[in-house]
Parts: C-alpha cells; structure tokens; sequence
C-alpha cells in the first residue's frame, strides 16, 4: 500500500479498517543468494538498497529480537555531516543526501526536522579549529555557518555565556543538521525492502557462520541453518561476538553509552546543542521531552544500562550550559552498546573469508549514517568494490597504519574516543 | 600472592578492591585500561602481531579480565576479572601475573559452570 494524504483521508472515513502490516514476517528458506546479519538501521538499509540498486533478489535479514528493538531506536536521533577529515568527509555528506530525500523515497515519513546542530566553542584556539572545520565542510559542498557570541547569543539567549570555566565564544552552526524519527527510519526501510522481496526474519539469532575452504556457505541459526552466497554482518554492539563465529578478532571494545529524556515541555530548544567541553549534548524531541546525553561510560560493557557518576556528570554539564533546564525533571535513561573503534572511525569492508563482508564500528555516531552506510554497504555485497564515498573505512587500516581517520584528534587507541 | 574477592559492583556505581591499597575505589576513582593479558609485541614482530597486540581485542559478552588502574587513590595499576553483562566483580589482583591466577578461574568457574575458561 503507498501511503499518501489522500489515503489517510479515506481510511479515516472508512473506520481505518484497510491498514495492513507493513511487512510480512516470514519463516526462513533454506538459502539466500544473500544474509545480512542484524536488523537493525544499518542492516535494513543495506538490504534495501541490494534490492533497490543493485536489482537482487532472494535477500533476508536476520534479526535476534525484533525489527526497531535495538540501537535504532535507542539513540538520540541526530543527523549531520560535520565531519573534518576526508574519508569522513565525503562519507556523512553523501549520507546527509540521501536523509534529505528519504521520506519521499521510502513513501514513509521519517520526520527529517533540519533545525540545525550548532557545535559551541569556548577558546580563541576551539575558534581557529572550527572555522577550519567550517571550512573543510563548505569545501565539501555542505553548509557551515560561524557564529560570534553576539550572533548566537539572538538564537540561543539561554545559555551561561560568561561561565567561569568555559565562557561561550560562539559556535560552528551546521543549518542542515537535523534530528528525525528513528523509530520511523528502522520502520520505513523495513517496509521498502520488504516490498521489495527481502524476507525480514525477526526472533532468529546467528550462531555460528559456516565456512568451507574459506568461503562462507552459510549460518547457523535459532531457526535452523540458512544457506547463503555472501554474507554481511552488521550487528553495531555485537560485532566482537559474531565475528568470533567467523574466526574474526576485530579492531572493536563494546562500550556502554547512556541517553535521557526530560518530561514534556513547551518548545523551548530550538537546535540541536553540542557541548564539547562538557561531552554534553541536547535538543527537544517533537513531543516536548529533552533528549540529552554524554560520554561513555569508559569501560567494557554490554549491559544497555549506565551506572550513576556518568549520570551525575552529564547533569551538572546540562546545569552548567543552561542553568535553565534545573527544574526539569528526567523521566527515564537508558543506555545502548556502542562498537567502540581505536580511531573513532568505522569499518566497512570485506573479510579474510570469501562472501563475508562486516560493516561495524560505528561508536557513538551510527544513526546518522544509517542511509549512507546501507548504500555503501550494499555496493561492496553487491560489486565487491567499495562504494566511492567509504574507501576509507577498511578495516586493515590498523594492521598498516595507512588510513587512520582520528576525527576528534585524541589518539588512535581503545579508550581514548 | 594476595587475592581479594570483593562484593559485586552492584548497578548503581562500579566499585573494585584496589589490591595495592587495599581500600573499595568506586569507579570515579579509577580509570579503566582496557584488556588485560596482552603479550606485548616488540621488535621482529609482524605487522598482523602489532595489529593484534594494539588494536584487535577479544570483546567478550560475559568475563573479562581488565586492566585499572587506581588513578585518583594510590596511582598503581592492577587486573580485574569481571563480567561485561552483569557488571559482577569476580576479583581484582596485582598487575605483576601473566595469566589470570588459578583461585581466581576457580572462583569464576565455580559461578559460571559454562564459561569456556582461560585458554
């Protein structure tokens, strides 16, 4: 079924009896030309655009709990391409187009909101670095605006800009940054790639991935074994568990990563707010709550909850850039697995075995590049080459050393992103 | 040698028995290092041994074995075997063992009959 206005309309005077699930939920046929492990964001864009612009069939998504139950939905929803470094660069660009016509494109409305990120700084130095970053953005063809305190202070009145430790200089406005519906996202690329013929196989969780002669044949699942042709795995926090399966050691320490949401309010947050000095973010969902975090909690963890010192940090960072949100009350937090890279910087590539391809490493930052990620995954399945916009996230960039795309400049090593 | 079993970590705050000092360093004290037991690579070693040995790491869902480091206490660095779902603490011990200690595999075994041991 398209949707459309119209169709709202009709099945609003029709007692909405004509709405169907958006997706079949098939058992598992015995072989797939291709099986892509996870479905989550990353994992149902990939097998939609296989089906969309490579033209293939006979594709199924593997997904342990249900289609939207991870990451997707548990993140903080932010879009940009800030990005400095090339590689980066050209990467979260492209996967800002494809945001900008992905509503029209899936004919499902992900609630795109383009109300711009604004990155403050505190220092004349922080200043130079993000018109060089500004400038590194506009070169790459996206929108990048630098505001002095006077400017910024008529967007954002709210903020302590004379705070003793870290004085508001001004910030790096990006207007195309944006925040959308994740749950939207999951389900919208769901729905097209189901309509597309890709069986979405919800409750079947990989355990083992059969390789003969160093080509993968197939995997081993909850519901049986599944024969396949090629192979991808895209499963974000658990990368280290099912690369194991394959043989793998990767370049990857699973890190806990916390997130809150404030009660209901009138509007009153604008944008979406980085506070780098205080690794402290926000911006306000469309129903009114607060939606903030901050660091990691900075030790292994796959607990998908955060322990209270990160908690009581991101709280007196909120209080020391907008005093103004004290009395809000938090109503739940949360916390997500993050596949933690050296570098900051994720993997999309193939592996030492034939077929087998992994698309991981996505830190902090994996929902903005759910479009982009599932293009260029989907292009490497599908050509065997790298898709142009990701030739830099190989995952042998650590064995050479060639490659690495430190983004925030703290050092190539575990615990230092 | 000295072994400490300290009570569980609990969910609220992670807290390890430093074995230098003695003394339950909740987490704000400490400052986590990632895993512990790599075998160092050094000169003659191949590209893939230095890939293995600073970048590559086991990720395990469920133990552990970390290494802390007491930052803002007594400053020494020790090991810590922990399970990465449960946030339990099994035992902390000095920085100065190759391998994790066999009372702390027993202790570790003896809670989770299932676990594939150390290799």
């Amino acid at each position: 079924m398209r949707y459309s206005a119209l169709k709202v309309f009709t099945q609003g005077l029709t007692g909405n009896k004509g709405w169907r699930p958006v997706w079949r939920n098939p058992d598992p046929k015995p072989e797939y030309d291709i099986v892509i492990i996870g479905g989550g964001g990353h994992g149902l864009s990939t097998a939609y655009y296989l089906a969309k612009k490579h033209g293939l069939k006979n594709i199924a998504v593997l997904e342990k709990g249900y289609i939207g139950g991870g990451n997707v939905g548990r993140n903080t929803t932010i879009v940009r391409a800030n990005y400095f470094l090339p590689g980066n660069s050209e990467f979260y660009s492209h996967s800002m187009k494809l945001w900008e016509g992905l509503s029209q494109d899936l004919n499902f409305n992900v609630m795109l909101s383009q109300r711009g990120v604004i990155s403050l700084f505190h220092s004349d130095g922080q200043r130079d670095a993000f018109v060089r970053r500004g400038n590194a953005m506009i070169n790459q063809g996206d929108d990048a605006v630098l505001l002095d305190r006077d400017g910024l202070q008529k967007m954002l009145p709210y903020l302590d800009y004379d705070n003793g430790r870290f004085p508001i200089y001004g910030g790096l406005l990006h207007p195309r940054g944006a925040t959308a519906r994740h749950d939207g996202v999951a389900w919208g690329y769901a729905r097209g790639a189901d309509q597309r013929g890709v069986d979405l196989i919800q409750n079947c969780e990989v355990t083992g991935i059969d390789i003969v002669g160093g080509k993968v044949t197939g995997v081993q699942t909850t519901r049986g074994a599944i024969r396949a042709k090629k192979v991808g795995i895209v499963v974000a926090g658990r990368s280290g568990q099912v690369a194991e399966m394959a043989g793998m050691r990767l370049p990857i320490e699973s890190h806990v990563l916390q997130a809150f949401v404030s009660e209901g309010l009138k509007p009153a947050i604008d944008h979406v707010i980085s506070f780098g000095m205080g690794h402290f973010y926000i911006s306000q969902s469309d129903k009114g709550g607060l939606v903030f975090g901050g660091d990691l909690d900075f030790y292994a963890s796959y607990a998908q909850r955060g322990n209270l010192p990160r908690k009581e940090q991101v709280m007196e960072a909120a209080m020391t850039l907008m005093p103004m949100i004290g009395k809000a009350k938090v109503l739940r937090s949360w916390g997500g697995i993050m596949d933690m890279t050296p570098d900051g910087s994720p993997i999309i590539d193939k592996t030492g075995t034939d077929g087998l391809f992994i698309d991981c490493g996505w830190c902090y930052g994996g929902f903005k590049a759910v479009p982009g990620s599932g293009d260029a995954f989907a292009h490497l399945i599908a050509t065997g080459q790298p898709h142009e916009t990701a030739r830099g996230f190989r995952l042998d960039r650590f064995r050479t050393g060639q490659g690495i795309m430190d983004e925030e400049g703290t050092g190539s090593q575990h615990n230092l992103h | 040698m000295q072994f400490i079993y300290p009570r569980s970590g609990g969910h609220d705050m992670l807290i390890l028995n430093c074995p230098y000092c003695g003394i339950d360093a909740d987490e704000t004290d400490l400052h986590s290092g990632g895993q512990a037991h790599l075998k160092r690579e050094t000169i003659g070693s191949q590209d893939t041994d230095f890939e293995n040995y600073l970048f590559n790491r086991d990720n395990p869902m469920g133990v552990h074995f970390e290494r802390w480091r007491h930052a803002n206490g007594c400053g020494k660095w020790f090991l810590a075997a922990r399970d990465t779902t449960t946030l339990e603490v099994f035992a902390t011990y000095p920085a100065q063992t190759l391998k994790p200690p066999q009372a702390v595999v027993n202790a570790i075994k003896k809670k989770h009959p299932d676990w594939k041991g150390w290799p």
